[in-house]
């Protein structure tokens, strides 16, 4: 035996096969085939948890994934740690460790169950009432302590070691939900030749014939039809059959994710498989055949443990052989509970009394009397006695007048509650089919379709097993048919088995209590009670989307699958109106949780983003460089000596390339080869500048706007031939510009035959900047001549460079004179190596992004996208010079035209000098003309790149400043924190500005 | 996700595309006066209903075309190359309701 409440047999599990876990650090024992539920609930477990506000005791309601009570942690190591599971889901395995969640210090002395005496204050929305006050608590003391004394699971500490899978896959026919309905519908897809995914939930496919042994299918026993459809299906090589793997979310389409859980079932799993599996289906068509929830009826104290869903006894003595008590009291809106009754006494639990809500019973009423079961009608519960477990309850008796008075005393360990059926349509509804109101069977049900799905079995409605059989046959062949296959011949199947009452009753059931007192709870995860809501409605709420939001109900991880209805039900009473008429709240995917690893899947650490890196980065890594990240790139920021700081790094770099040379990998650089008779005419129209007329071997310093005019890119168009071009980009720019050279390509001039193909990483490009940069690559270089007069600055010229065939522009980023070598990206690192060494031979410096920074800031040349931020025009950062304005047309001319973007007013880039050198701005400060500026004030500008210059022994400023250039020689303010900086409005050039030493 | 219509490779799931904004708008000539610079700059139809947009099959073939969508059911009616006509929207959403009501 594994536990005092173990039927001596039944059940689908392995009786021969114990399995030992813990919960909560105590040793249980159960069998292969339980659940942890199961397991605990037959070794007399009736506390599994404590409710989310109150503290309360909380146990076991249902039998599946529905479950708002039963949330546990699983725990096989620090990383393999999952909080929030449903018990119900988590299959038993030896040396299970599980631990119940929202306790302090143990499931049965908890210091927070105080929360339930003082349950007046913890009414709907008391976030927002009773911490209001002072305002500073909320952040520091009130939010803090609420969120750790209220809550569910704690996050793992360790990252998660295990692997997680995804996989794209197409089919014709998905069919969500492997029970009657589902397994027809496959059964019928597969025979017409379709491609058919069946998922299920659950462990095994059967849905709810696992817990009707009883039941009959075409004369055989339901589990013997399960078995042979199965075998039939498996002999399709064409259908996928998928256990433990939930249809979560519905999406445009016809796009559905199904979640598989591969390993947390298995003992020892193998390493190499993922623990989860996400499909992303593209199916043809959709059989949703989700089945039913069961809706527990609401009373006073009907949170209390071992009052559960009649279904839920039901399927666990049937399925799992587990008698969930042994007094039990039936309290029943529907005749779904009689067969739970009939169930349960068959396995030897004593049925006190039927407690039947209905004037008159239904058609089972007469069936329990004649097999000598006590039933009560016109009655109910008044309340529940007990508080760690039922004790009893208080009958409740309906008069005609329609008063409720309490009747007798029921000792009791176990209440059965169902108030009916509720067809779930969540699938459905996400995949924005329109749901109608059945007003005969007060249900809402799968209406018009949104997508090419159809819904078959109890979640279209349908009650007895025949006709879920049936119309999921049908379903599974219309589907196959609509995507494309042959027909099937039409099937009818004989089938014995108890129907579900769909509808029933909702709301808070009729009881004798103060109703504006007693506690009859609807969302048992989320502790929201009937008057809760009511009083959402009697404070203004109206929109059943703003009670849900304010009470909270529905809100949990369950989503409300046992709750909405309900809650919907009392909102319509107290608003006066009727459930249709109140309406339902958003289905929202996913229908059960999802671990962010599933979602993530390969995509974590290295492989979580793409890491781009220069073809000598490791030669970068050896000279000690310090990368930063730009975009998906690694750069070298700079590249400290032992022992030296980066900023004495950066300065040493800085001084080195304006005393002598430095080396620098640019090959970060965006590159563009633009070919094509018809390439200079595109380019002339693509950039602002004239180009038309660039000769071949020259390069020219380009701007790009989009056709509002404002800056959005820049680079150097180098012309190789009379139809080549190589173009270069920013580092971040460059997927951008390709994209919109493509766009005027294809659908704007389609009549010019032009080529842009991206070449950023067929290329390595070094440079070489500073005095001494020619002597360093003059020895290198074949085949061209680099005298000042034969390639002169703004020059490119396809050579040799240390035996490398090379593309050698001579342009600067510095200010120096300069050379960027590109070379075929495998040659890159070779390059370095040769031109390192004779940098270094020269008294040179490797340097890094940071000091290309400082050096191009003291040259006043801008960064697109730190000195402008897509409000500027070319002039407005001092590049007016470069629009070719005599142009006919280019991208952005209609823009620039554009009178405001020419008047006064514009904020343009200058520099700011601080008197006192030490004093270097912040990038992002505003500036004002008023040094004391009161709030409000408009700000003139702001700094868009400040630095400390090593070479001019001072800090220097770039800043976008209102009429900036006409206000050169007047003193502005940068109101900082510590007190407002005084800076002088200069010219945004701060070395050589004759720009002598970049054409030496 | 969505299945986007390539008129070349055929419905490919979305996250092959990039969207590239509303369809059929004119770029701004070079002397367009302000009004019309900014209608074609800034101002779009953002239509409930059907409307016509550019899409890139950027992971794909690379290429631009233009579909109709309906913004309510956000369901492609069609997609076409550029330099297609400009199908007639109201006509076709006629169209699509006589078909719907059948």
């Amino acid at each position: 035996m594994t536990g005092p409440f173990r039927t001596p047999t039944g059940g689908r599990i392995d009786r021969t096969r114990p399995i030992a876990f813990t919960f909560d650090g105590r040793r249980y024992t159960g069998f292969q085939g339980d659940t942890l539920a199961s397991a605990l609930l037959a070794a007399g477990v009736k506390v599994v948890g404590r409710s989310f506000k109150y503290h309360r005791p909380r146990g076991l309601v249902s039998a599946g994934s529905d479950e708002p009570n039963a949330l546990v942690t699983v725990i096989r190591d620090a990383g393999r740690t999952t909080p929030n599971l449903v018990a119900n889901e988590v299959e038993l395995r030896e040396g299970l460790v599980a631990e119940s969640q929202n306790r302090w210090p143990s499931l049965a002395f908890d210091v927070s169950a105080v929360n339930d005496l003082l349950s007046p204050i913890f009414v709907s929305g008391f976030y927002y009432k009773t911490f209001m006050w002072p305002k500073s608590f909320w952040s520091k003391v009130f939010e803090p302590v609420i969120r750790a004394a209220a809550g569910f699971g704690r996050a793992p500490t360790a990252a998660d070691p295990d692997g997680y899978a995804q996989r794209f896959v197409h089919c014709d026919v998905l069919v969500a939900g492997g029970g009657p309905a589902g397994l027809a519908a496959a059964l019928a897809a597969a025979e017409s030749g379709a491609r058919v995914i069946l998922c299920d939930e659950g462990p095994e496919f059967g849905g709810s014939l696992l817990a009707e042994p009883a039941a009959t299918i075409d004369s055989a026993p339901a589990a013997q039809w399960i078995a042979a459809t199965l075998a039939t299906l498996a002999a399709h090589p064409r259908v996928t059959l998928l256990t433990r793997t939930c249809a979560f979310g519905y999406y445009q389409d016809n796009f559905v994710a199904l979640l598989e859980r591969v390993t947390d079932h298995r003992a020892a799993p193998d390493p190499a498989l993922p623990r989860e599996c996400l499909w992303q289906v593209r199916a043809a068509q959709v059989v949703i055949a989700a089945g039913a929830l069961e809706r527990p009826l609401v009373f006073p104290d009907n949170d209390r443990p071992g009052v559960m869903l009649a279904g839920a006894a039901r399927a666990w003595v049937n399925r799992w052989g587990v008698a969930a008590g042994a007094r039990a009291v039936v309290y029943t809106a529907s005749d779904s509970a009689y067969a739970a009754a009939h169930d349960l006494r068959s396995a030897g639990v004593e049925i006190v009394r039927i407690l039947d809500l209905r004037p008159d019973g239904g058609p089972a009423t007469a069936v329990a009397r004649a097999a000598g079961l006590t039933v009560e009608t016109g009655a109910g519960i008044d309340r529940v006695l007990g508080s760690t477990a039922v004790t009893g309850v208080v009958t409740a008796r309906h008069r005609a007048d329609g008063t409720t008075a309490a009747g007798e005393t029921l000792a009791c360990d176990l209440v059965l509650t169902s108030a009916g059926w509720t067809p779930s349509v969540h699938l459905f509804s996400q995949s924005r089919g329109r749901l109608r109101w059945d007003a005969a069977r007060a249900t809402f049900l799968p209406g018009t379709p949104h997508e090419a799905a159809r819904s078959a079995g109890a979640c279209n409605g349908t009650a007895s097993l025949a006709d879920c059989l049936d119309e999921g046959f049908a379903a599974g062949a219309a589907a196959a048919r609509d995507a494309g296959h042959g027909a099937v011949a039409a099937r009818r199947f004989a089938a014995t088995g108890t129907a579900i009452d769909i509808g029933g009753f909702a709301g808070e059931a009729p009881h004798g209590g103060n109703r504006d007192r007693t506690r009859a709870f609807v969302d048992l995860q989320h502790d929201v009670t009937a008057k809760d809501i009511r009083l959402a409605v009697r404070e203004g709420f109206r929109s059943i989307e703003h009670v849900k939001r304010y009470t909270t109900t529905g809100m949990a991880t369950d989503q409300g699958k046992t709750s909405n209805i309900n809650a919907l039900a009392v909102a319509a009473a107290a608003t006066g109106t009727s459930l249709p008429a109140v309406g339902l709240t958003t289905f929202r995917r996913p229908y059960t949780p999802v671990s962010f690893g599933a979602f993530a899947g390969a995509s974590r650490g290295d492989l979580f983003d793409p890491v781009r890196r220069t073809p000598a980065h490791a030669r970068a890594t050896v000279a000690g460089a310090v990368f930063e990240d730009v975009g998906q790139w690694k750069r070298a920021l700079c590249l400290p000596a032992p022992g030296e700081s980066e900023g004495a790094a950066v300065a040493r770099e800085v001084r080195s390339v304006r005393a002598t040379v430095g080396l620098f990998d640019a090959s970060t650089l965006g590159k563009i080869e633009v070919v094509g008779p018809d390439a200079a005419t595109f380019l002339d129209r693509f950039y602002v500048n004239a180009l038309a007329k660039l000769p071949v071997g020259r390069c020219r310093y380009v701007v790009a706007t989009r056709d509002d005019g404002f800056v959005y890119d820049d680079g150097i168009v180098a012309r190789l031939a009379p139809d080549r071009f190589h173009v270069t980009t920013t580092t971040g720019g460059a997927a951008r510009v390709h994209a919109l050279m493509e766009d005027f390509l294809q659908t704007e001039w389609p009549d010019l035959d032009v080529w842009a193909t991206s070449i950023t990483e067929r290329w390595a490009v070094m440079a070489i900047q500073g005095p001494q940069a020619r002597a360093v690559l003059a020895p290198l270089v074949e085949g061209l001549d680099l005298a000042p007069e034969a390639f002169p600055h703004m020059s490119v010229a396809t050579c040799t460079v240390a035996g490398i065939p090379a593309r050698l522009f001579r342009v600067s980023f510095t200010g120096e004179l300069g050379f960027e070598v590109n070379v075929p990206a495998d040659h890159g690192a070779a390059l370095w190596d040769r031109l390192a060494a004779r940098v270094a031979g020269h008294g040179g410096t490797l340097y890094g992004t940071e000091a290309m920074h400082v050096l191009r800031a003291e040259k006043g040349y801008v960064v697109v996208g730190q000195d402008t931020d897509g409000t500027l025009t070319p002039d407005d950062v001092g590049l007016g010079w470069a629009v070719g304005r005599a142009k006919a047309d280019f991208v952005g001319k209609a823009g620039l035209a554009r009178p405001d973007l020419a008047g006064p007013g514009r904020r343009q880039l200058v520099g700011l000098r601080v008197e006192d050198p030490e004093v270097v701005l912040v990038e992002g400060a505003q500036i004002t003309a008023d040094p004391a500026p009161p709030p409000g004030t408009h700000a003139l500008g702001h700094v868009t790149s400040a630095y400390a210059s090593p070479n001019l022994g001072r800090g220097i400023a770039l800043a976008v400043v209102e009429d900036g250039r006409s206000r050169i020689g007047t003193i502005v303010h940068v109101p900082m924190p510590g007190g407002s900086i005084a800076a002088t409005v200069v010219a945004p050039v701060f070395w050589d500005e004759e720009g002598r030493r970049l054409h030496a | 996700m969505l299945l986007v219509p390539c008129p070349w490779c055929g419905p490919r799931p979305e996250l092959e595309f990039v969207a590239a904004g509303e369809a059929h708008v004119a770029r701004p000539s070079p002397d367009a006066d302000p009004t019309a610079l900014a209608e074609a700059l800034y101002f779009r139809a953002n239509t409930k209903g059907l409307i016509a947009e550019r899409w890139r099959h950027l992971h794909g073939c690379g290429r631009f075309f233009n579909a109709v969508r309906h913004t309510v059911t956000d369901k492609f009616v069609m997609s076409y190359r550029p330099g297609d006509p400009a199908p007639d929207l109201a006509r076709l959403a006629e169209t699509l309701a006589a078909e719907a009501a059948l």
